[in-house]
């Protein structure tokens, strides 16, 4: 019998902090075994962010360097361009990343930084409580929207990958899902391409990944994956945005 | 045709009782032991009808905590 799915090396052994059935699991191991297949492992720098993934730095088996909220493409930009040759990549939430940290992640597509992002979106902040983020759904309940995301007074959900792909220095922009074995595998495809074009040198790579957050969004994990599959889906669509030609 | 048979084995302890692995196996073999808690406070995944598997590895991955690790082989 041959081994066909053991354990990557890309992260270590600790087991994760995460709710049962939370997805930031499995976005893990994928950038793990993504980061051993390209080789990149011993040279990989990571950004951790503020949030639920807040303890990346743990579980990730590379260097880590924590960032303040919002601020892991700012912190991620300065390492880059200390250490051209290595792999640098930041691990964000949609609280961190589409709220606070707008501007930075704008910018540093806008530069085209050398980097790639891997953005979780579970349409909801995790850690502090299930507060509205800007990814919340219309008519979604969370803490701070006890009756449902109104659009007449927070707008409609921000979509970041296809604001971002609107900028020239953002060359690979993909929203991928992680609700079934075959998205799981398309998501890793993905974050692969984002970081061959970061070691190719072309700019700036970002995966969106749609997410659950079963405890805050009061539903089993089961439940959470069908709730994202009817409700985020359509909202958010799969697929590509940004692709620079040469990687295709 | 040649027949896949494949081996699963759970690493128990990492087990969080999400029930993800259970919706995606094609031969419906994976289920919670309700007879058992793990470290953690769970009922673990586990497989009681092993020559049923396939290997095809599903369930590792939706797996969100590695618990899972499979092995294939090609029945001639």
């Amino acid at each position: 019998m041959s081994v066909v799915f053991q354990r990557t090396n890309g992260l270590t052994q600790k087991s994760t902090h995460y709710c049962p059935g939370c997805t930031h699991g499995i976005i893990h191991r994928l950038v793990g075994e993504v980061l051993e297949e390209l080789g990149v492992l011993g040279e990989a720098i990571g950004i951790a962010p503020v949030g639920c993934s807040v303890l990346a730095y743990d579980y990730f088996n590379c260097d880590m360097q924590e960032a303040a909220h919002g601020r892991a493409p700012a912190v991620a930009t300065g390492v880059k361009r200390v250490y051209k040759d290595k792999t640098v990549f930041t691990y964000q939430g949609d609280g961190d990343l589409a709220s606070i940290g707008a501007a930075e992640i704008v910018h540093a597509a806008h530069r085209g930084e050398k980097i790639t992002t891997i953005f979780v979106n579970n349409a909801i902040y995790g850690m502090t409580g299930g507060q509205m983020a800007p990814t919340t759904l219309i008519g979604q309940k969370a803490t701070t929207a006890p009756f449902g995301r109104d659009q007449a007074h927070s707008g409609m959900p921000l979509k970041v990958s296809e604001m971002l792909a609107t900028i020239d220095g953002a060359v690979f922009v993909e929203r991928v899902s992680v609700n079934t074995p075959a998205n799981i595998r398309k998501a890793k495809k993905a974050i692969k391409k984002a970081f061959e074009v970061q070691i190719e040198g072309k700019g700036f790579g970002i995966v969106e990944v749609l997410s659950t957050c079963p405890t805050n969004w009061g539903l089993s994990p089961i439940e959470a994956l069908k709730w994202l599959e009817e409700n985020m889906m359509p909202y958010y669509p799969l697929g590509n945005f940004r692709t620079p030609e040469e990687v295709k | 045709m040649a027949k896949a048979k494949g081996k699963v084995a759970f690493k128990e302890d990492l087990c969080k009782g999400c029930e993800l692995c259970t919706t995606v196996c094609p031969v419906k073999i994976v289920k919670m032991d309700r007879t058992r808690i793990n470290i953690k406070g769970y009922h673990p995944a586990t497989v009681d009808e092993m020559n049923k598997c396939i290997g095809c590895g599903n369930c590792a991955t939706m797996c969100p905590d590695l618990v899972i690790t499979v092995e294939r082989e090609m029945e001639k």
